[in-house]
């Protein structure tokens, strides 16, 4: 990790706590830097680590990974080179057509991104999009539903991470594919809200190529001292940019070769 | 508006576009000019690029997004002319210096194998009456100062024709999902932006199909042999010498351009 810790293991358990407590209750809190402005992306994880042992504690299944900022126009925004990383539980998943409830969540947004089934562990450092795509199973299209728990969806990075890069539920579907068999590089994407075309894009959005994601964020796990094991359900980041929802409304998520994922939202 | 005045203002575009030079907007001269009138102007400055020895090669589409025509005030596409004087090819470097203030856009080019008479098209006419599609480049350029467009001076300027060049990569649409195909832009090797081809009217054989009974109405041939730029599908990207990009579409292939020179303005 480029920075270092500066919480104590009380102030993270501390903020792992409440973080949790934001997220299975559905409230906004304030950014953790706002108590914390010393609080660096290390300190982030640490957070997160902690999040996410309080999950598997009380049941939770971790069943993958995804990675965020992983676009050059949010990278820049936030002001940096890497993306950030998220866990992704059991408990997120929600089946393909499904009804999404918002109640449990506070300003939930969708993305559309290619997700990642692995067949092989990656342990980094040093994993590179070959690997990546040598240890892939299978590829899927997914929609992802975002939700900060910060007001305002207003954060900064090491806040971000710690709230476990704003993951809350995701839905993968449509049609598995081999990587030979495919351009990860110019898969089109289109995303429809009740029938219109809201957001579009092509999946080089994501760092150049997808795998370029999952291959970072192997390396990621390995300054974590975690792999990414066979088995692993892997979401590459957002290729659309994050369009908000609420009960009413219906998603349709297609995409160039992979078929299409839907969901609606009600309260 | 009288005949007078059409030759007045398409004969004033053509010779903008000779001498490299930018007329003020024709709507801040003339604020009753309708769009009709418009491609009249624009059938006047096209005859007179044909006088000149130039022959009509297709078409072009343009305005098929939903932020350029929110920016133009529109809400149906506009189409151009384009003449053997725009044609460049894949490997060319575009000299800049015979344009005023170009931008490139990528897109998808159709080359028809069947004459397309409307009214009544329809995507799936298009599909059928379609040779091949290749992914091009269009480089647009306004002879109307700084790009102080609305919808009538575009279309007077022959819908901001400027040039073009197509790639090498042939493709069967019955082999590809034009409504889904990526389509990502790559300037000097960064990835400059990405789109998709629903961008353009839900499928670039909508556009077509629009273009197919416009110029049905209009009386316009539309011609077996002849190109059709279908829209763009990425921004606006500002060119300057020693620039080069790279455009590739999902599931067909590639156009490559480099620029060289300095333009106009």
């Amino acid at each position: 990790m480029s920075s270092n810790l500066t919480l104590s293991r009380e102030d993270i358990v501390r903020l792992g706590e409440r973080v949790e407590g934001a997220q299975t209750r559905a409230y906004a809190i304030p950014k953790l830097t706002d108590e914390y402005p010393d609080m660096t992306i290390a300190d982030g994880y640490a957070v997160q680590s902690e999040l996410r042992r309080r999950f598997i504690a009380k049941g939770h299944k971790l069943v993958g990974w995804k990675a965020g900022l992983t676009s050059k126009a949010k990278m820049q925004q936030m002001g940096v080179s890497v993306p950030s990383i998220g866990f992704l539980t059991d408990r997120m998943a929600r089946p393909e057509n499904s009804a999404i409830s918002t109640s449990d969540l506070v300003h939930p947004r969708v993305e559309c991104e290619v997700a990642f089934v692995m067949k092989k562990t990656l342990q980094g450092p040093g994993c590179t999009a070959a690997d990546v795509l040598a240890a892939t199973d299978y590829v899927l299209p997914a929609v992802e539903i975002i939700d900060s728990r910060f007001s305002g969806f207003k954060f900064d990075l090491a806040s971000v991470i710690a709230d476990n890069g704003s993951s809350a539920r995701f839905v993968g579907g449509g049609r598995a594919r081999y990587v030979e068999d495919l351009d990860l590089r110019t898969l089109g994407v289109v995303m429809e809200k009740n029938g219109e075309i809201v957001t579009m894009g092509a999946s080089a959005a994501v760092l150049g190529h997808p795998a370029e994601a999952i291959a970072m964020l192997v390396n990621i796990l390995a300054e974590l001292g975690e792999n990414l094991p066979a088995g692993s359900f892997v979401m590459s980041g957002g290729i659309t940019e994050a369009i908000p929802v609420k009960p009413g409304d219906s998603i349709v998520a297609r995409f160039q070769e992979l078929g299409s994922v839907s969901m609606r939202f009600i309260e | 508006m009288d005949n007078n005045k059409i030759e007045q203002y398409g004969d004033e575009l053509y010779e903008a576009f000779v001498a490299r030079r930018a007329v003020p907007p024709l709507l801040s001269r003339e604020p009753e000019i309708t769009i009709e009138d418009a491609y009249r102007i624009q059938q006047r400055f096209v005859a007179r690029r044909l006088e000149a020895g130039e022959t009509v090669v297709g078409k072009k589409i343009g305005a098929t997004s939903k932020p350029v025509q929110d920016f133009l005030g529109v809400y149906q596409p506009d189409f151009g002319i384009l003449t053997s004087g725009m044609v460049y090819q894949e490997g060319d470097t575009i000299d800049l210096g015979e344009l005023i203030q170009p931008k490139a856009e990528a897109e998808l080019a159709f080359v028809l194998k069947h004459d397309l008479k409307g009214p009544g098209i329809t995507a799936m006419d298009v599909i059928r009456a379609t040779d091949y599609v290749l992914p091009c480049f269009e480089i647009v350029d306004s002879r109307i100062t700084d790009w102080q467009i609305k919808i009538q001076d575009t279309v007077a300027d022959n819908a901001s024709c400027g040039v073009y060049v197509l790639g090498k990569t042939k493709g069967d649409p019955r082999k590809l999902d034009l409504s889904l195909a990526g389509m990502v832009l790559e300037k000097n090797g960064e990835l400059f932006s990405t789109g998709v081809g629903a961008a353009v009217q839900g499928s670039p054989a909508n556009a077509v199909a629009w273009l197919a009974n416009t110029l049905g109405e209009l009386g316009i041939p539309f011609k077996a042999g002849e190109v059709i730029l279908s829209g763009s599908q990425s921004a606006l990207v500002p060119v300057v010498d020693g620039d080069e990009l790279v455009c590739t579409v999902g599931g067909l292939g590639s156009c490559r351009v480099k620029f060289s020179g300095r333009s106009a303005a």
